[in-house]
């Protein structure tokens, strides 16, 4: 299962939990599956076209997917997705 | 001191003055709010009888300066520039000589907000990414606060600039990635340890401190906004903290309006914004930094969007300059002005120089050029192109000999 780090404005929605695990072959399916567990988790993350919001950065085993292949980025059994505010401006 | 509360730059939420610094409901960046009609008018004299450093502004700060721990960060020359301009074309060039802080960069006016905010928040530890210069200021703020600190820089920084920030016995943490991935990290660790991350958790108050460079150039050239400031770009906060400052004086009456146009200068090895300015795009692609410039090496600038959004407001342009041209242009302000620059400064004054060749700036306008950092933390940046001293033994003979042929005629 893949382990996701849950930021703090996100913790409300995982009944506080900091690291929570998922399934998926893609991003896309990890967020899928994390709406799954924790409804609203998607629509935090995600804008109304499905794209990751301006001032959200996901990295897959610490590596920014903006550099990969975005939401379709393949994530291993154990990977680790870290969900990171954009510290401040965004950009994609 | 007039700060509030703290608003969602995106969806304009509004929280208390806590060290927060990320909005609960869209993820957007918080900034310091201000009830600027509760200041005293005229908001100048308030400001002129005020201590000769950044402090004079605290009533548009984000905390008051404690006098225990204060560095006196600030309050640093505006040089009228005049060979310097002479040879650019312009008659009223100023250079905001902003290398002679307590630590030598600007970064003593962010940290100096930071520092003082983090003690009240009771913070026990003083961190940050750096590319360098930060971790300079917050090692030397945090031991004059009393603090522990520990920063976190990318592997490769100068020499200069970690000897410097040694000195005061932080914890130093090389981490082997560039300095996007130092600043994931320190995210990381700040959602997990309660460390004052200056320019993570801490950002909404730290970058505030920016807007000093404006408010004293404004104060320096009369009470006036420049017609063009030309800043460089690392996370791009500094820029829009500048223009903030002058809008704050326009808002409060202290200056009679704001037309200043603000240029971005960056290194070609990582120009991510000056990329978006010329393709038109809102969005802006990270990049991975290779430049000398390593002080400006953000492949993923934070302000980068705020930064489009206001030079495309107000006519200024991104531009990005080669390396070469940024050790030029740290050769032309010491040879011209006698201030002698990091790499920064030489992308500042390599792009000030495009500009002006391209016929940016009318010949009186007045232009305002940003250095930010001193030559000493990247001496690896001009070693090969200094000439050696002229060895001669104790003689007159040898001197004008050797000498005198090379000083030559005085032009």
């Amino acid at each position: 299962m893949v382990t996701v780090r849950v930021p703090a404005p996100l913790r409300r929605l995982t009944s506080e939990q900091r690291l929570v695990k998922a399934t998926g072959k893609t991003l896309s399916e990890v967020v899928r599956d994390l709406e799954r567990q924790f409804p609203g988790f998607a629509a935090r993350v995600l804008d109304n076209d499905g794209k990751v919001l301006s001032f959200v950065n996901i990295f897959v085993d610490n590596e920014d997917v903006r550099f990969l292949q975005g939401l379709q980025t393949p994530v291993r059994e154990d990977a680790e997705v870290a969900i990171i505010p954009a510290m401040a401006g965004g950009t994609l | 001191m007039s700060a509030q509360q703290l608003k969602c730059r995106e969806c304009g939420a509004v929280y208390p003055l806590d060290p927060i610094f990320v909005c609960e409901r869209c993820f957007g960046p918080l900034e310091v709010l201000y009830d600027y009609d509760a200041l005293p008018r005229p908001l100048q004299r308030t400001f002129e009888a005020g201590p000769k450093s950044m402090w004079r502004y605290e009533s548009l700060l984000p905390s008051r300066r404690d006098p225990e721990i204060d560095l006196a960060p600030g309050f640093s020359p505006l040089l009228h520039a005049l060979r310097l301009g002479r040879k650019l074309g312009l008659e009223q060039l100023y250079i905001k000589n902003d290398s002679v802080n307590p630590t030598w960069s600007f970064k003593d006016r962010v940290v100096g907000v930071a520092i003082v905010t983090a003690k009240r928040f009771g913070f026990d530890v003083a961190a940050c990414a750096s590319t360098g210069n930060l971790a300079n200021a917050v090692a030397a703020h945090a031991a004059r606060a009393g603090m522990r600190a520990c920063v976190f820089i990318p592997r490769g920084l100068e020499r200069g600039k970690v000897l410097a920030t040694s000195v005061y016995r932080p914890t130093i943490v090389e981490v082997d990635g560039n300095y996007d991935e130092v600043n994931r990290l320190c995210a990381q660790i700040a959602e997990e340890h309660r460390w004052a991350f200056v320019n993570v958790n801490l950002r909404p108050y730290y970058s505030e401190g920016g807007k000093t460079l404006g408010f004293e150039v404004a104060e320096q050239l009369g009470w006036r906004a420049p017609d063009h400031v030309v800043v460089p770009i690392a996370s791009g906060s500094l820029l829009v903290k500048i223009h903030k400052g002058l809008s704050e004086l326009h808002r409060t009456g202290v200056i009679p309006s704001v037309r200043t146009k603000t240029h971005g200068a960056q290194a070609e090895g990582c120009a991510p914004v000056a990329n978006a300015f010329a393709a038109g795009q809102d969005q802006i692609q990270p990049v991975k930094p290779q430049t000398i410039a390593r002080s400006l090496a953000i492949g993923d600038p934070a302000d980068g969007r705020y930064v489009l959004r206001l030079a495309r407001e107000n006519g200024g342009r991104i531009l990005a300059v080669s390396d070469e041209e940024i050790v030029e242009g740290i050769s032309l302000l010491a040879e011209t002005e006698g201030v002698f620059t990091e790499t920064a400064g030489g992308v500042t004054v390599g792009v000030l120089r495009r500009l002006a060749e391209e016929g940016v700036f009318g010949p009186e306008e007045v232009v305002v050029a940003y250095i930010t950092g001193m030559g000493l933390k990247t001496a690896e940046a001009v070693e090969d192109v200094v000439a050696p001293p002229i060895a001669i033994r104790p003689t007159l003979r040898d001197f004008e000999a050797n000498v005198l042929g090379a000083v030559g005629a005085v032009s």
